[in-house]
């Protein structure tokens, strides 16, 4: 990650790679900002439950699981949205930023 | 508490929404066929059962939280510690306190204390989801029984 400028995602990947590999017992160095969190990690629903209560209590946020989980089943939003860590890490950055700006 | 009916939340005695918390009372019956195995001549509430009271306790606390929209299902058990030991005739104070209100899950902290000394303590989570065919209602009558206020799960009966 050193190539990558020190951005809000970078940073908040940093804390949510940490939380993953805590919670769901994965060698750090796995886990990349390219990861699917299910098809490369193999985290199952239990554990990603687990990373999103610690995300939650880490960001100060509460991830909307339940419709993001509702769109990918429709089939309005493909998974990776969602599950790859860039992009799950820009959707925090998002909500956090959500909850600054509602404060 | 009939042990074997799983029915372990006699009473509740207080429900505080805005806080989040909930005291509900248990009391272990004199005799039950769990006593029979735990243990012969000498019987002890299993670790086992003071969890499912503290996950029953957590339960209606989310169910009036969620206003009876979904079911709490019990996912995870944290941090369990179980502090002395407890039979037959004993009456459990049990408390519930709602820890983080997820999206599709709930964190609850949960003790039972006997005469005023914890007895056990947990963590747990609940994935909440909508309710399986025909739960909702046995789930309202055994909450309306046990004194659970219903009031603000009037407007989503089915």
């Amino acid at each position: 990650m050193s190539d990558q400028p020190i951005t809000g995602t970078s940073a908040t990947f940093d804390r949510v790679a940490d939380i993953i590999a805590d919670t769901a017992d994965i060698p750090r160095d796995k886990i990349t900002p390219e990861s699917h969190a299910i098809d490369d990690l193999g985290i199952d629903s239990l554990a990603f439950l687990d990373i999103a209560f610690a995300v939650d209590k880490a960001f100060g946020i509460k991830l909307p699981l339940e419709r993001w989980t509702q769109e990918v089943n429709e089939g309005k939003v493909p998974a990776e949205e969602y599950f790859v860590l860039k992009n799950l890490c820009a959707r925090i950055d998002t909500l956090v930023a959500e909850k600054a700006a509602k404060a | 508490m009939r042990l074997e009916y799983f029915e372990m939340i006699d009473q509740v005695v207080h429900l505080d929404r805005a806080a989040g918390r909930i005291e509900a009372l248990a009391v272990v019956p004199e005799a039950s066929p769990v006593f029979e195995g735990h243990f012969p001549g000498h019987p002890l509430v299993p670790g086992v059962l003071l969890t499912e009271t503290m996950a029953q306790a957590s339960g209606y606390l989310v169910l009036a939280h969620l206003g009876f929209a979904q079911m709490p299902f019990l996912m995870a058990v944290d941090k369990a510690r179980f502090r002395s030991f407890v039979g037959p005739g004993a009456t459990l104070n049990v408390e519930a306190s709602l820890e983080h209100d997820g999206s599709g899950y709930a964190v609850t902290k949960a003790t039972i204390r006997h005469a005023g000394k914890l007895l056990a303590d947990a963590e747990l989570r609940f994935r909440t989801m909508p309710f399986p065919d025909g739960l909702d209602a046995p789930m309202r009558e055994r909450a309306r029984k046990i004194g659970l206020p219903m009031e603000d799960a009037a407007g989503v009966a089915p």
